[in-house]
């Protein structure tokens, strides 16, 4: 039979690197709150016994607000998993408790597993477990998450606690008199009416009515209206008790009782203290002068830019090899295979196309890494502390950062993610503004394009284009966000109320796994989305060919030419020697410029063609051809593709087939293509409709609604930006 | 003795959490991070631009912005 067990406990109380333990899953260890939003689980056999794990998102109550803290506690009431392993975080006992309580009063069956003894003992404090233990009556398990230490332990508590418990025994804590009586006289209407009984013990739901928890009232409503609205009237009257008497809401005497509880407990020999708790430690140390008022802010732009200065210097050779070697098996399918479509599918469709995202792995590589660092060392959350300011006058919050961030704050990164980490945000005002312009920013799959147009027309100064334009990026996402809040998303802000977890120092081996995951993903959409994109796209390009009577004139006219020079000039070129004579150099030219006007004719007669020249007239204002409008069609399935399509469309046109040239050198040689232009299509790529798996996300997050006004809007907003880009440039001359 | 608002607070004072007199998602989520009367409380910084403050409750450091840290009274000495 399989067990299923669910782990629970604050952010940052080492969660997921217990799970991680546990299960040995790759996933991502994140040192900012609310890295694990979806439940995630794993498997692992323990003495014969299949156990399923849970790893619900971190949360610090049981109340539900955020997307995150509903999840933990639907999962909980609804699945009732056999035991729940609450984790806390030894050094800070007393807060963390506070979940361990809600969790007890819920009566779920219960195993602590106290983390970071290490770190605790560090900070002079003892931490009796077995008191604990008695005190809770709860089995208590002391570990180290980081390292394993207790792991087994743990595990054969967890099972004994399985093995035991049937039913669901919950903790009943004392609120003070006034509450008691409350409480009694809602249990005795909750269980006269079984309201709820299905869900929650009548004590649980009693409690919740007095902490007006939104998503239990409402439910309330929804199942009985009657007992409901009994009970809100008991509540009322209690509410009304409290304020007079003492001031406060029910909630607040609740809380207060909770850590009133808590603290007792503590009291009774749980902790001793070996030396004062005053010094500072390192952590606070380091944020003495990492979010120093003045130098923070500096140190943080430098961060950043020696971030980019890591990423675009050291990737720069392993991109050329790539480049090179996908030139070269390009090259060699050239020579190898006879002519016709085979030939044309695998070198423009896959090795151009596939070849194009992978050239960019190792960047790619390379920027996780670095954002895996500062994710990782807990630095991330210190951005959010230092921006929040920033980002209030935009209608957010210092958490949009996160989500910013990990969809390319710092170019790189994926929409897709940071579409998802918007769950953490608790308004859904703040949240849709973030989610809906997070797609603004420069993607892992924009940076190619970036990186390709930015190479071709920039080159000198490569790293402070790519910083500019991300700057340009952060610009528009805010005063995007900024319209969409005083607009269709006015509203009140939400409490900045965060935790700034003390500094880690990453593993290696968690940012290799998490620079990994990320890479691999990417690879993985190269190889399969991008893949059947690049196919599916050399087809549109292919198809239909050129009607017969067409083909046929070009090969008059190479018939023509052909006659016209003398036979051993023809025979010369035919042979394909490495020395070709002046005459015979002259001959290959002409046959190759008809060839070119035939490519091009044949690509202006396929589908995409003839979807890229109906767009042309509208296009043109903001200067772009309709090769160009074939990319940035194929663009809105993955960004990736614009750069494999333009490559494909102008390898199709290509003059000289036996000299490869880089897609950026026949960018620059194109005389559709210069500076302005390319400035005009870089703004439109980064800010059009997001990619269609961003799209689908935002549905499944927000709604098709949102989804098809994040189309539009984006669209629209990006094709005048683009125009203004063009037509200014054009007119100043800067081309 | 004296109570004051935490956003009048100076950089490393030291106080007890008096009160808090705010209900709602603020006064829910400022409790369930360990704000609660009879606690200890410090500030340990400003942001840049002197928003949000950082306090240390607990043993943790928590943030705060100043018009929600209006809603906690300390006294200090």
């Amino acid at each position: 039979m399989q067990l299923k067990m669910a782990l629970a406990g604050n952010p940052n109380a080492g969660k997921t690197t217990l799970f991680n333990q546990l299960t040995g899953a790759r996933q991502h260890v994140g040192n900012y709150p609310g890295i694990t939003v979806d439940h995630k689980e794993g498997s692992l056999h323990h003495q014969g016994q299949k156990i399923i794990i849970t790893d619900l998102p971190g949360t610090y109550s049981m109340t539900a607000y955020s997307a995150e803290e509903l999840v933990a506690r639907d999962y909980l009431v609804n699945t009732r998993p056999q035991v729940v392993i609450n984790i806390v975080d030894a050094s800070n006992l007393e807060r963390n408790l506070y979940l361990t309580c809600q969790l007890l009063e819920l009566g779920a069956p219960l195993v602590i597993a106290l983390n970071m003894i290490d770190v605790a003992q560090a900070r002079g404090m003892e931490i009796k477990a077995d008191v604990l233990e008695r005190h809770l009556r709860v089995p208590v398990v002391p570990i180290i998450a980081r390292s394993g230490f207790g792991k087994e332990d743990l595990l054969k508590a967890a099972l004994r606690v399985a093995s035991e418990k049937e039913e669901w025994l919950p903790l009943d804590i004392s609120y003070g008199e006034d509450l008691d009586i409350g409480i009694k006289e809602l249990i005795a209407r909750i269980d006269a009416a079984s309201f709820m009984a299905d869900t929650y013990v009548a004590r649980y739901t009693a409690i919740k009515y007095l902490e007006n928890d939104e998503q239990i009232v409402e439910k309330g409503r929804e199942i009985d209206s009657r007992t409901a609205q009994a009970l809100e009237e008991i509540v009322a009257g209690i509410t009304a008790h409290t304020k007079t008497t003492l001031d406060v809401f029910p909630e607040a005497v609740i809380a207060d009782h909770r850590y009133g509880y808590i603290k007792s407990l503590l009291r009774q020999g749980v902790i001793t203290r070996k030396f004062d708790s005053d010094r500072l430690y390192t952590s606070d140390k380091i944020d003495k002068v990492l979010t120093n008022r003045l130098v923070g802010p500096a140190i943080m732009l430098l961060i950043l830019f020696v971030l980019y200065k890591f990423t675009f210097g050291w990737s720069e050779a392993p991109v050329a090899w790539l480049e090179q070697g996908i030139g070269w098996l390009s090259g060699f399918v050239e020579k190898t295979l006879p002519d016709g479509l085979l030939k044309s599918m695998l070198i423009s469709g896959i090795i151009e196309g596939v070849g194009g995202v992978l050239g960019f792995v190792p960047l790619i590589m390379f920027m996780f890494f670095g954002i895996a660092i500062l994710e990782d060392s807990g630095y991330l959350a210190r951005v959010a502390f230092m921006m929040d300011r920033i980002f209030r006058i935009f209608g957010l919050h210092g958490s949009s950062v996160m989500p910013f961030i990990v969809s390319g704050g710092i170019a790189g990164g994926c929409a897709v993610p940071g579409v998802m980490a918007t769950r953490t945000l608790r308004s859904p005002k703040e949240r849709m503004a973030t989610l809906l312009t997070v797609p603004l920013m420069n993607c892992g799959a924009k940076l190619p394009v970036l990186a390709l147009l930015i190479g071709a027309f920039f080159s000198e100064n490569k790293a402070r284009y790519m910083f500019l334009f991300t700057m340009l990026a952060w610009i528009v996402a805010l005063l995007a966000a900024k319209l969409l809040r005083s607009t269709v998303l006015r509203g009140a802000p939400t409490p900045f109320v965060m935790e700034l977890p003390p500094y880690r120092f990453p593993t290696m081996r968690g940012l290799l796994i998490h620079t990994w995951e990320r890479t691999y993903q990417y690879i993985k959409k190269a190889g399969t989305v991008i893949l059947g994109i690049s196919v599916l796209l050399w087809a549109m390009m292919t198809y239909p060919g050129l009607p017969e009577e067409k083909s046929a004139e070009f090969a008059i006219q190479r018939e023509a030419i052909a006659t016209a020079t003398a036979p051993e000039i023809v025979a010369e070129s035919l042979a394909g020697s490495e020395e070709l004579s002046e005459q015979a150099k002259i001959y290959n030219e002409r046959i190759a410029e008809i060839n070119n006007e035939e490519a091009e004719v044949a690509l202006r007669n396929s589908i995409a063609g003839r979807i890229g020249i109906g767009l042309e007239s509208l296009s043109q204002l903001a200067g772009f051809d309709w090769r160009t409008n074939i990319a940035l069609v194929g663009g809105f399935a993955a960004k990736e593709v614009i750069v494999s399509t333009l490559g494909t469309a102008y390898s199709m046109g290509e003059v000289d087939t036996e000299e490869p040239m880089s897609l950026g050198q026949r960018l620059q040689k194109d005389a559709h293509w210069n500076k302005v232009v390319a400035v005009a299509a870089l703004v439109f790529i980064m800010f059009y409709s997001p990619c269609f798996v961003t799209v689908v996300c935002i549905a499944k997050e927000a709604s098709w609604k949102w989804a098809f006004f994040s189309m539009g809007f984006n669209t629209v907003f990006a094709f005048l930006m683009a125009v203004a880009v063009f037509q200014i440039g054009t007119m100043l001359n800067f081309g | 003795m004296v109570t004051i608002r935490l956003r009048n607070m100076t950089k490393n004072q030291k106080g007890t959490i008096k009160s808090i007199d705010v209900a709602g998602e603020l006064g829910r989520r400022i409790r369930e991070m360990g704000i609660v009367p009879g606690t200890e409380i410090s500030v340990c910084g400003r942001a840049p631009l002197y928003d949000p403050v950082a306090v240390k409750v607990m043993e943790v450091i928590l943030t705060l912005r100043n018009n929600e840290a209006d809603h906690i009274f300390v006294t200090v000495d």
